[in-house]
């Protein structure tokens, strides 16, 4: 037998992953949810046929969105975590002592509990004490929240699809307002490389810079991902990404990760030359 | 409603029918199912280019129709609880005129409210009727002009017993509804057909908690937006009529100024969207009206917005309200509902229905999700945040009686000459102009000219209102009668 999984990058470039079962398939209220096992990526996710996450390339992403913006602010207390039904940005946050509350809103339970079933090392983040699970729309959350967290992460993947209002300028105000004065966002920028994830990547940013004062991407190389290569956005009211590291005391807490470091942290930040210039485009146009 | 027979849908199926056939055109249209137009197909699809045919013996002809479009016909009739329906192609403006000119001869004078669709007017111009203006009340507070009142129709009808019909608005664009059940029992009294432009309350006819539908009231026609709420395609809509219009004649009214190529993709809308709405429309509206409350509730939450509904209702100028609408006075934030519309449009990718100078309105179907509601709240709420002015007075909507002086008609096509605004009191007008707000034409073709009306344009116009219609968009100059 041969079966396969198959995601259309673009309408001309298909990724497949051989599975070997699939282990489950439902319809919430916001998505088509499927759950396979794969050879090569172990158990994967799938959100209306597009993989969300595999356990084989998860850590990269819930390390970079969690440990770059932790790195950088001194002292974060409130964190909300917009999307992270899986529960993995909330493990890797949990790592840190000096969280005292952890909000995680994310609108489909139904996505939580396969989680539950099928990723119980992701879904064990949502158990810690200090995180409460809040079924809702991230936009609807946000709303009438003024001076309430040093971080967010809006750990939603698809500009296009169920989660399209958290790419918007209503939902940047709404994070900006949000936040003390001196917090960060951090966010999934998509991926710039084929034409048709562009726009969303240009518009993302384009939003994002008029909404916070300093605003800065950063890369990662997520197989799974169209083209294999990611971006994430870092939001900030105060803390720069790069000159506000505080590389020792991060190093100090001793983390054990697989794809993060401080010195990786740098380099995240310096993009290749079509990156910076459509990125500078958008910062161009006012 | 026969819930069994609604589950057909006759030209739909005809169509697929026709399709398996794979029939060799030799007949128009000449793309020929897209082969000799392949940058349509790619726009388009293969499929959508396939149906586009012409009328044929297994399709049926909207001209004379006789098989599947009489049947899906039937079938509209009976989801809409009318005698009779007929599937327009020319929008539902081709409808408005359609019940026009069945109701009214060259002479014959229509009452009507004065914030009519401009497509009522310009049917006026085609069949030589005169109007007869009834006032509306206007909202002083969100400046809108609302429905008819019993006791204005009353009046109206005493001063001009020999009127062949009594037109209404039902519900407005705004949502507000008319005593419409009095005003079909006053008219009939003294003889007048009643005539219900139903354009925006397609879905009137599927829910009990909506504000009750034109056939339901007994009006003699109505025409409605099937595209609007009811979603089949844009340009498609139905003309209903009771049992006592005259078939016959409704058919040979409609055949003046209908295409004889009617599109079967208009058609098989139609058709697939009245078993929809047939069959799961209550459902449908009921989260329709659902989400429209949700939002009301969360914008008016926010604080500086007022998005209303039942609570406007007064019994007479308000009897009723159609909840499925969300407008939104916005003046209270300092900006404009047409300052809203745009920042919404260009700043957060949201495009509403339209805005005028104090309100928005926002348009909820039954394709809508609550996650693009919470959208539209959460950017209410940034604009107010980042945009939100100290507020300024709205000029006061002010209603001057009009002065028909000759029918639209022969204004119409009267010599005109462009004439300075402040010279045209006591000449006839030959154009519209529109205030917005409320919306009502200060003036439309064949009415006097007044020193009140000059003065009120003049005004409105330093106030900032937006003048809509004259062939000079500045209006500095104005078309009359020469």
């Amino acid at each position: 037998m041969d079966f396969w999984f198959s995601e259309m990058h673009t309408h001309n470039v298909k990724m497949s992953i051989r599975v070997e079962r699939q282990l489950f398939s439902g319809h919430s209220d916001f998505q088509r949810i499927d759950v396979f096992e794969s050879e090569e990526f172990g158990r994967f996710l799938t959100s209306d046929g597009s993989v969300i996450f595999s356990e084989k390339d998860e850590f990269t992403y819930d390390e970079m969105i969690v440990h770059v913006p932790m790195a950088v602010h001194p002292h974060v207390r409130h964190v909300l975590v917009i999307g992270g039904g899986d529960g993995g940005v909330a493990r890797e946050l949990s790592y840190y002592d000096e969280i005292e509350r952890i909000d995680v809103v994310e609108p489909d339970e139904m996505f939580v509990r396969v989680c539950r079933e099928f990723f119980p090392d992701n879904a064990r983040g949502l158990d810690d004490p200090r995180v409460t699970v809040c079924y809702r729309d991230g936009l609807r959350f946000l709303r009438g929240k003024h001076d309430e967290y040093d971080l967010i992460i809006n750990d939603s993947t698809d500009p296009l699809g169920h989660t399209a209002g958290l790419f918007t300028k209503e939902f940047y105000g709404s994070c900006y307002k949000a936040l003390h004065e001196d917090g960060i966002m951090v966010y999934q920028h998509g991926s710039p490389f084929f034409d048709e994830d562009e726009d969303a990547c240009r518009a993302m940013h384009r939003k994002a810079y008029r909404s916070f004062p300093i605003s800065r991407v950063y890369q990662a190389h997520i197989p799974t991902c169209p083209s294999g290569y990611w971006l994430f956005g870092f939001a900030s009211k105060k803390y720069h990404p790069l000159h506000d590291l505080d590389a020792a005391r991060w190093k100090a807490r001793h983390l054990k990760t697989w794809y993060y470091t401080v010195n990786l942290h740098m380099g995240a930040f310096m993009l290749p030359k079509y990156v910076e210039d459509l990125l500078e485009e958008e910062e161009d146009r006012g | 409603m026969n819930i069994e027979k609604q589950k057909s849908a006759p030209i739909y199926e005809a169509l697929e029918r026709f399709r398996r056939q794979r029939v060799v055109p030799f007949d128009v249209p000449g793309h020929k199912r897209g082969r000799g137009n392949p940058e349509l197909v790619q726009l388009l699809g293969e499929k959508c280019v396939g149906l586009d045919v012409n009328s044929m013996k297994p399709l049926d002809n909207l001209c004379h129709p006789v098989s599947v479009i009489l049947e899906a016909e039937n079938l509209a009739a009976d989801a809409f609880g009318a005698a009779h329906a007929y599937f327009m192609v020319g929008g539902t403006t081709s409808s408005v005129q359609s019940m026009i000119l069945t109701a009214c001869k060259a002479g014959d004078k229509i009452i009507l409210p004065r914030n009519v669709h401009r497509s009522v007017i310009n049917a006026l111009v085609l069949c030589g009727a005169e109007p007869v203006y009834v006032n509306p009340d206007v909202d002083a507070h969100i400046g809108i002009a609302l429905g008819m009142e019993l006791t204005a129709v009353e009046e109206a009808i005493r001063l001009h017993p020999d009127a062949v019909a009594v037109f209404v608005n039902n519900p407005t664009y705004y949502g507000i509804c008319s005593d419409l059940r009095s005003i079909v029992e006053l008219a009939h009294r003294f003889g007048m057909m009643v005539l219900v432009d139903e354009a925006h309350g397609t879905h009137l006819s599927f829910h009990e908690d909506l504000p009750v539908s034109a056939m339901e009231a007994g009006a003699d026609m109505a025409a409605v937006s099937m595209h609007k709420s009811g979603g089949s395609l844009t340009q498609s809509s139905l003309l209903l009529l009771s049992a006592a219009v005259n078939t016959r004649y409704v058919e040979q009214i409609i055949n003046l100024t209908q295409t004889t190529s009617a599109s079967y993709l208009l058609l098989s809308s139609l058709d697939i969207s009245r078993r929809n709405l047939a069959l799961r429309g209550h459902e449908s509206f009921e989260k329709v009206a659902a989400m429209a409350e949700y939002a009301r509730e969360e914008i008016n939450s926010i604080g500086g917005y007022y998005a209303y509904g039942k609570d406007l209702v007064n019994g007479s100028s308000i009897f009723d309200y159609d909840v499925t609408k969300l407008s939104v006075y916005t003046r209270d934030i300092g900006l404009t509902g047409i300052e809203v519309y745009d920042l919404l449009r260009d700043e957060y990718d949201i495009q509403i229905e339209f805005g005028d100078i104090g309100n928005i309105l926002a348009y909820i179907s039954i394709g809508d999700r609550i996650q693009d509601i919470e959208r539209l709240v959460g950017a209410l709420e940034d604009i107010k945040r980042l945009y939100a002015k100290s507020t300024q007075g709205l000029p006061g909507a002010e209603y001057i009686t009009p002065i028909v002086a000759c029918s639209p008609q022969k204004a119409f096509y009267a010599d005109k000459a462009s004439v300075p605004i402040r010279e045209t009191a006591g000449r006839i007008c030959g154009e519209f102009v529109m205030c917005y707000p409320p919306g009502i034409p200060i003036l439309a073709p064949g009415e006097m000219v007044t020193r009140e009306i000059v003065d009120y344009i003049l005004y409105a116009k330093e106030k900032g209102c937006s003048m809509q219609g004259p062939e000079d968009g500045t209006l500095e100059y104005l078309n009359v009668l020469a």
